[in-house]
């Protein structure tokens, strides 16, 4: 799948004027809440007719400003995933489930039902009234229906909202779920830097109506310079690995990822899983020898990319390690001390307690 | 009070059939109308509200004299209805059913309306986004959401419809056993010496059917609010 979007519009006083481009996988339109991203998706989605602009779809025009065509919503075959679920109140969870089948012709009309029903665990509530169930149920039916419309990409807006933090972890778990064993492309609204960073493979950061960075999640949630639109997420690297060894005397688990092994603390992984771990820029220091006698377990070689400008005596270092970028966040006078410039080779040194997984792709 | 009449049920069976009747006419029109002025804007929306709300405060027999000009036989539409179609509803009793039809209408567009109003569009836009088009969302989110304003106003139109008295006699006379309805035959009776028994009569069987009218029509919306329809379940979204 390739989109392309370029939307402008107004909205009462509020100026949108984004464009990005993604392809397969999940791509998170992340930033504050008014950023934008709800108009844009309901542009996408054909809700919205947009002042100007241009959206592509694998090679078919959705919306063209300039050559007035605007595909309505029910063609554009989008699932969407609401933020407050829209689940029908006058129908059971089963009919709700088989909305998009009334309008569906013969080619592609059966099946499916059975298992979604299964992979997202709805089987003992199909007979309920959505008033009946948890907000929890309620986005499970919710993402169930729009994946059951057989669509072409899913837009999930902010789908976990509403929800406390158990069940954000309940959906989250099963959006992972469908993501890996759907293989769907997602775009993934929110404002949240755990959601994003634990599902996204393409960050789209947007800031008053505007894209202000877009590419892989490693790269633009680490990047420091994007804090203001990024919130409070803390900069540092986010890291695939996969688990290649657990220490069970020591209760430790070593991680590959492109650019050599992690020790870790107790992931809750096993062997030959994949995770995803975030490295804090301030748990990251660095070294111009391989230090001795030191009770950090990870020291990895690596290349100075980047210094960035001292801001309240704060500096943040890039560092290439193989093929990942890892960040630090130093004081000026250390950096000064070091004479860190970029193309130096140095040691990052991260603790291996300063670990954390984001999310598990497990059951 | 011993049963009716045959003729007092000839008056029942009137009344009943041109009140089923207007309903059953006007209800697609008004279901439009009031989908209309809940969901679209253009331009002249105030003025069809105006007009359609015109027969509610309008004196009826204002409404039953324009009817009468207009579907008279010598009137414009009435002459063209008997040139090409051969039908004339002036006198008849389905020109009672459409001066029932007219009185009744606002009642059952307002209802309807505010029933629609009430259903949030963003269930509109998530049944769009599951691939239905217009007709689609209209009926099957639209269209059952609605249920229980659409059967209030069908109830309140049929009720108006058998109390109807003002353009139904202003438009198709007063003719027994063909526009006499039972509003018409009881001003009939009360207006010769000694029909005051009978007219009670009338009266009486007149509330007996409009408390029949109502507890059904309380039935079906509890039957569907039951159901998870209507403003309670809206209420929870």
């Amino acid at each position: 799948m390739t989109l392309s979007v370029a939307v402008e519009h107004d909205l009462g006083g509020f100026h949108l004027d984004a464009r990005f481009a993604c392809d397969g996988g999940v791509t998170a339109l992340f930033g504050r809440s008014g950023a934008g991203k709800t108009t844009l998706v309901n542009a996408i989605a054909g809700l919205l007719r947009p002042r100007g602009g241009h959206i592509e779809l694998d090679g078919e025009t959705l919306f063209d400003a300039a050559r007035g065509i605007h595909v309505p919503a029910w063609k554009r075959r989008f699932g969407y995933v609401f933020q407050e679920g829209r689940l029908f109140p006058h129908l059971t969870v089963r009919q709700n489930l088989a909305f998009s089948r009334m309008f569906r012709r013969g080619r592609e009309a059966g099946g499916g039902l059975e298992h979604v029903v299964e992979l997202l665990g709805l089987r003992d509530i199909l007979h309920r009234r959505p008033r009946d169930l948890s907000g929890g149920e309620r986005q499970r039916v919710a993402l169930g229906r729009a994946l059951l419309a057989r669509p072409r990409a899913l837009l999930l807006d902010e789908p976990l909202a509403s929800l406390d933090a158990a069940r954000k972890e309940e959906v989250l778990r099963y959006i992972e779920l469908m993501r890996d064993e759907i293989r769907i492309p997602v775009i993934y609204v929110s404002h949240a830097v755990e959601e994003v960073v634990r599902l996204a493979d393409t960050v789209v950061l947007m800031a008053a109506g505007k894209v202000i960075a877009a590419g892989g999640v490693e790269e633009v949630m680490g990047r420091p310079d994007l804090r203001a639109g990024a919130g409070a997420f803390e900069g540092g690297a986010v890291i695939d690995a996969t688990v290649t060894a657990q220490d069970m005397q020591w209760d430790l688990a070593t991680l590959r990822f492109d650019g050599g092994t992690l020790t870790a603390t107790n992931l809750d992984a096993l062997v030959g899983e994949h995770v995803r771990v975030r490295i804090r820029a301030r748990d990251v220091s660095v070294a111009l020898e391989a230090p001795d006698h030191i009770s950090i377990q990870n020291v990895l070689p690596g290349t100075i990319r980047d210094v960035g400008a001292a801001r309240n005596g704060i500096v943040d270092v890039s560092i290439t390690v193989g093929t990942t970028l890892v960040r630090s966040r130093i004081t000026a006078r250390a950096a000064e001390q070091l004479a860190l410039r970029p193309g130096l080779d140095v040691f990052a040194l991260i603790k291996a307690v300063s670990l954390d997984r984001l999310g598990a792709a497990g059951r | 009070m011993p049963l009716p009449t045959s003729l007092e049920f000839d008056i029942i069976l009137l009344s009943l059939k041109v009140a089923l009747w207007s309903v059953v006419a006007s209800l697609p029109f008004a279901l439009g109308i009031a989908h209309l002025l809940a969901r679209h804007d253009f331009p002249g929306k105030s003025l069809l509200d105006a007009v359609v709300h015109l027969p509610l405060v309008l004196p009826p027999v204002v409404v039953g004299y324009f009817l009468l000009l207009l579907l008279g036989r010598s009137g414009p539409v009435g002459a063209w209805l008997e040139g090409w179609f051969g039908i004339v509803v002036a006198f008849r009793w389905s020109g009672a059913a459409i001066a029932c039809a007219v009185m009744g209408f606002p009642l059952m567009v307002r209802a309807m309306r505010l029933s629609i109003e009430a259903i949030d569009p963003k269930l509109e836009a998530a049944a769009a986004t599951l691939g239905a088009g217009r007709a689609g969302i209209f009926l099957t989110v639209t269209l059952p959401l609605a249920l229980p304003g659409i059967v209030t106003g069908v109830l309140l139109s049929f009720a108006r419809s058998l109390g109807e008295f003002g353009a139904t006699i202003t438009f198709v006379s007063n003719i027994p056993g063909e526009t006499q309805t039972l509003p018409l035959a009881i001003y009939a009776l009360t207006q010769v010496p000694g029909g005051d028994a009978a007219a009670l009569r009338l009266c009486v069987i007149s509330i007996i059917l409009s408390l029949a009218a109502l507890l059904f029509s309380e039935a079906l919306v509890r039957r569907a609010t039951r159901r998870g329809l209507g403003y309670d379940a809206l209420g929870s979204r």
